[in-house]
């Protein structure tokens, strides 16, 4: 579904991402943690070219975002971005937060787009909230709407920039649930999070970056029992123990 | 003071009549240029925010080149310097339907057209990078996220300085009687001349100006009242305690 080959990536000097090489299988859910800094978000903005690379190639679905001829917006119509911030739009009610894309994009009747909308809501738990406007709901509620916005677009790949970073502890569970039934249904993930919890039970893999680099790899099993490099145990042990 | 105040001037003879046309004549050339402005703010303040150098520099030109140039001498530039570069049929037409009005109407259009940009401009940069991140990453293109987005969102943040600068467009308005518009300056100038009463012509023009304003500003209050982003206001309002 999604292949990083030698990937390479400079800001000016900085070089954040390293040799990075990496298969990513339909279906598969896939955590990356890593110390803040590392190349994680960069990483998965790769995926969707929100930013570009200097060196390497990644696939998506079999295509190269290298191709001059690559149709970005089809692109990234395919694949659903979550962000730590939320970024709903303000000025919109919950249902044209959802419907927005669908009809610009995928040029969806607004009715259908309605219908969708109304679904997803059910879905992630606030079916009463369609005409509610953003800055009206709790983070962990909008947090649910900005994954129901990505959603309605049926992406193929989902991904997760620390979704619950901006959240108070008591709405975490709510968005990790969502999140959580989504990857039961088959859904393609990748999430970066600290929510080690979330990692055991969910991921099928869980790779730990640290500048630049994928240092380590692994199902969540031998990742958190075993991890083979001190870096890892390092960090593990600093997020774990608290 | 020997000077004898006589108001009735102000509704004698044409008096009324000139001063009702001179405020026509004021919201017709304002109205217009006000469009005109807020396209031209609107398209190059969203330029200049664009990842694109070649536009950003294109729209940059424009704000800078306009907004630096007094606008009297912008008024005389589109009077008395462009028509005669026109084709002649052109011209004629022109100086038959008003070219003066056209030429103000241009140049006010224009001038507050640059300053309009940095208002925009203001609004747009002051949105954080990764909500225009997220229209593009549900497929919009950047045209269709700064339609839907991040203007919308931007013309509600800047509306108290957009609202100082269209007064500031309806009284630069003024300025066009240099080039013969006959708007209310030029009527209470043609009052005065008539009946020699300085006074109460220049105190009627100052008392229809601010209403004129006055009106301009109630009505922005209830636009951005209308169309308050939820949750802004209510925080300006009442702080989190
Ligand atoms: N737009 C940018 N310009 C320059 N440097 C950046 C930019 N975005 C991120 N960086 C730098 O790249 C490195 C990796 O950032 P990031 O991928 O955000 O790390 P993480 O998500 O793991 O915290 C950091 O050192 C960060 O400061
Ligand atoms: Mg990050």
């Amino acid at each position: 579904m999604v292949k990083f080959q030698h990937v390479n990536k400079w800001y000016g000097s900085l070089h954040v991402l390293r040799e990075i090489n990496l298969r990513i299988a339909k279906g598969e859910v896939v955590v990356v943690c890593g110390p803040s800094g590392s190349g994680k978000s960069t990483l998965i903005r790769c995926i969707n070219r929100l930013e570009p690379i200097q060196a390497g190639e990644i696939f998506v679905d079999g295509k190269p975002l290298s191709d001059p001829t690559l149709d970005l917006r089809a692109l990234r119509a395919e694949i659903g971005f979550v962000f730590q911030q939320f970024n709903l739009y303000p000025h919109l009610t919950v249902r044209e937060n959802l419907t927005l894309a669908p009809m610009k994009v995928r040029k969806v009747s607004r009715g259908e787009a309605e219908a969708i909308a109304a679904k997803l809501l059910e879905r992630v738990g606030i079916p009463d909230k369609s005409n509610a406007y953003p800055a009206n709901l709790s983070g962990g509620q909008q947090q649910r709407v900005a994954i129901a916005r990505a959603l309605a677009m049926q992406p193929k790949i989902m991904l997760f920039d620390e979704p619950t970073s901006a959240l108070d502890p008591e709405m975490i569970n709510e968005v990790l649930e969502v999140m959580t039934g989504l990857a039961k249904e088959g859904m393609t993930m990748v999430v970066v999070t600290h929510e080690m919890g979330f990692a055991r039970r969910v991921a099928h893999r869980v790779l730990f970056m640290d500048e630049g680099q994928i240092i380590e790899e692994g199902a969540p099993q031998t990742f958190f029992e075993t991890p083979g490099s001190p870096r890892t145990r390092q960090f593990l042990s600093k997020i774990l123990s608290h | 003071m020997t000077y004898k105040f006589d108001w009735s001037v102000l509704w004698t003879g044409q008096s009324g009549q000139w001063l009702l046309q001179g405020v026509i004549t004021t919201l017709e050339i304002s109205v217009l240029a006000w469009l005109l402005a807020g396209a031209l703010g609107i398209l190059s303040g969203a330029l200049r925010t664009l990842p694109f150098p070649p536009l950003r520099v294109l729209a940059a030109f424009y704000v800078e080149f306009f907004r630096n140039v007094p606008l009297l001498v912008w008024m005389f530039f589109w009077y008395f310097a462009v028509p005669p570069l026109l084709p002649t049929p052109l011209q004629d037409w022109l100086f038959n339907h008003g070219a003066e009005f056209w030429a103000g109407m241009f140049a006010l259009g224009v001038y507050h057209g640059a300053r309009f940009s940095e208002v925009i401009r203001s609004g747009i940069q002051s949105i954080s990078k990764t909500q225009f991140e997220a229209a593009l990453s549900t497929g919009l293109t950047t045209a269709q996220a700064y339609r839907f987005v991040i203007i919308p969102i931007a013309l509600r943040l800047i509306i108290p300085p957009l609202t100082n600068e269209s007064l500031n467009l309806l009284k630069n308005s003024s300025v066009a009687l240099t080039i013969s518009v006959a708007e209310l300056t030029f009527q209470t100038r043609q009052i005065e001349t008539y009946t020699a009463k300085a006074f109460e012509a220049l105190t009627a023009g100052t008392v229809i100006y601010l209403a004129l304003c006055l009106s301009i500003a109630f009505v922005m209050a209830q636009v951005e009242r209308r169309f308050a982003i939820p949750g802004l206001i209510a925080r300006v309002a009442r702080p989190e305690h």
